[in-house]
């Protein structure tokens, strides 16, 4: 199968471009856009972007592999990232990744077997003052309790329990 | 103990208007200032920024004017503006503050910063977690194009400006002013060799210049009230309030707005509710995680640039971290030194290799498989690094691995002689 951007994607990326005075510079932007629509920057997806920018191959695989936030592999549903950090670390976010790794099932790194939950630890999410901080998909949960975190597990799981087949990326966590 | 005077010229949290919206910023006096910087012109701007000597608050200091200054005036290249907003420095959530609640305010610092420099482009790198924070700024410009503030002419003026968001993608090293610059030119983050500096060759190989979220935030207020009236707020040479962050143990976490210049020990007691558990203080950090640690005796110090330079630490981004007494200050530097070897660029050989041999043996000291040798070692490998790299990440892993181990180095023997951790048994303050 070949990919291809939609029609939405693409318009967005000509936006994209014509702030900046480089095509290079629209990299950055462009690989998010394709990251939300195709939920990981493979090798593929970086060679579709290099073409829809006129980059070299070579310059977006320098890029893209440089950056965390740019998945080079699948990642569940919900990505439930733990801030280890010094202060989350004061604040016991180790209790924290105790909990979810007991409520998800899997440790950090990995992704549950129904491709639901994956679990990482991160560093610093600019939230220290309401420490520990915990980042699902794209919404942060601060001031995190290991209770808390049970009970997000359980109500993200009911979620899509009730809703089966929504997009990847239009869960805010 | 004294009571630390507050303010809520730049931390509006508590009035209970959202800021977010044009309306209510408006309504609260918002984008007179940028009126007030046409009146006085561009000359008369900057001379107030040099006057009212606000030193950048992303961490390095330097003062906010001065480097307006270094951008040429005559050139027939485009200038740019680019916003540092990739709070990132474990211990500082300060930026968040204006991305997520008063995006207007910052979007009204850059107007007057381009207006003063000749300014048509400018730039916000907001770091790629900040998703929510993301869309709140995208939105605020978007309503400054509608009502005529941004675009083809700024509120009526001849004056010219595009604001952009332009996201990251996860790298701390992209904090650094050089190496934000590559990012948002599409590169991976690699700081460049400085000179020649931004203000020459910058974004795209033009003038640029690079301001943090709070420091941009201020320019409002210095316009609107005066460079004397800002002084006043702080000290000579350091000037204004600015937003502290306490996080770690203590009762009453948060930001605080204060003068430059409020007594350290007094915002964490007074502000910031003391210690967690009535506990003692065991270390702080005063300025986010690069900054050397002080013990309990040292933290009577005034938050300015030179008050932390006397005590031999820094003032960076006044995000106090604070660690209480049973705490095992092992296992804090074990996270800042992982924290370090994670974010370096791999550029320069002393940091990409010199900061995963700290995190490994800090690792070896914390699971009790370390020699008293290795102490040394540690130390030696961590001198290598500062001063041996390209930008200050290098520094920055240095620093609190020669303050910890040189203030607390008895309990990183003591994991030594007893083969383990001996804080294991000691559990952190509960909240």
């Amino acid at each position: 199968m070949t990919l291809a951007f939609s029609d939405e994607s693409d318009e967005e990326i000509a936006r994209i471009m014509k702030r900046y005075p480089t095509r290079l510079a629209a990299l950055i932007p462009t690989l998010w856009v394709a990251q939300h629509e195709f939920g990981t920057v493979t090798r593929e997806v970086m060679e579709l972007v290099a073409t829809r920018l006129d980059l070299p191959t070579a310059k977006v695989i320098t890029t893209a592999t440089f950056y965390t936030m740019f998945n080079k592999k699948p990642v569940g549903r919900f990505h439930v990232q733990v801030c280890k950090n010094i202060s989350c670390y004061l604040r016991r976010s180790d209790d924290v990744t105790a909990a979810l790794k007991d409520a998800i099932g899997v440790g950090p790194g990995e992704t549950t077997a129904d491709g639901l939950f994956t679990l990482s630890e991160v560093e610093c999410l600019a939230a220290c003052g309401r420490a520990p901080a915990v980042q699902v998909n794209k919404t942060y949960h601060e001031w995190a309790t290991p209770e808390g975190m049970r009970q997000l597990v359980a109500d993200l799981r009911a979620s899509v329990n009730a809703a089966p087949m929504p997009p990847p990326e239009a869960h805010d966590g | 103990m004294a009571e630390v005077k507050t303010y809520n010229y730049l931390l509006r949290q508590d009035d209970g208007k959202d800021y977010r919206e044009l309306g209510e910023y408006r309504a609260a006096g918002g984008y007179k200032a940028v009126l007030k910087a046409v009146r006085l012109g561009p000359d008369a701007v900057i001379a107030e920024m040099k006057k009212a000597s606000v030193r950048g608050r992303g961490g390095a200091g330097f003062p906010a004017g001065i480097k307006w200054g270094f951008v040429p005036k005559e050139t027939d290249k485009p200038k740019y503006l680019v916003v540092n907003a990739d709070e990132g420095e474990p211990g500082t959530f300060k930026d968040n503050y204006f991305l997520s609640h008063d995006p207007h305010r910052l979007i009204e610092g850059c107007i007057i910063c381009s207006m003063a420099l000749g300014i048509e482009t400018c730039y916000i790198y907001i770091r790629g977690e900040f998703f929510e924070q993301i869309d709140t700024v995208t939105r605020a410009i978007e309503q400054c194009y509608e009502a005529g503030i941004l675009g083809e002419s700024v509120m009526r003026t001849d004056q010219k400006l595009d604001v952009y968001v332009h996201p990251g993608a996860g790298a701390y090293i992209c904090g650094e002013e050089t190496a934000l610059l590559e990012s948002l030119e599409g590169k991976p983050g690699q700081p460049r060799l400085k000179p020649p500096f931004p203000a020459v060759v910058g974004a795209f190989g033009c003038p640029t210049v690079i301001n943090n979220v709070e420091t941009l935030a201020t320019v409002p207020l210095i316009v609107e009230h005066g460079a004397d009236w800002f002084v006043g707020l702080g000290v000579e040479r350091d000037g204004g309030s600015r937003i502290c962050g306490v996080s770690g143990h203590v009762n009453n976490p948060g930001l605080f707005e204060v003068g430059v210049g409020a007594n350290m020990r007094d915002i964490i007691y007074e502000l910031a509710g003391g210690v967690s558990e009535g506990r003692e203080i065991k270390a702080v950090i005063p300025g986010g995680s690069s900054c050397p640690v002080l013990t309990k005796d040292e933290i009577d110090v005034p938050l300015t640039v030179e008050g932390l330079k006397e005590v031999d630490s820094m003032l960076g981004t006044c995000g106090i971290i604070v660690i209480a007494e049973g705490t095992c200050v092992v296992k804090c530097l074990q996270r800042i030194s992982h924290f370090y070897a994670h974010e370096s660029c791999g550029q320069c050989t002393p940091c990409r290799e010199g900061t995963g041999w700290v995190a490994r043996i800090i690792d070896n000291i914390e699971a009790g498989r370390a020699k008293m040798s290795d102490l040394d070692l540690l130390l030696d490998v961590a001198d290598s690094i500062g001063g041996n790299t390209i930008c200050a990440l290098g520094d920055a892993a240095e620093l609190p691995v020669l303050s910890f181990v040189s203030k607390f180095r008895e309990d990183f023997a003591e994991h030594i002689r007893q083969g383990c951790c001996p804080f294991d048994d000691q559990p952190l303050p509960r909240h």
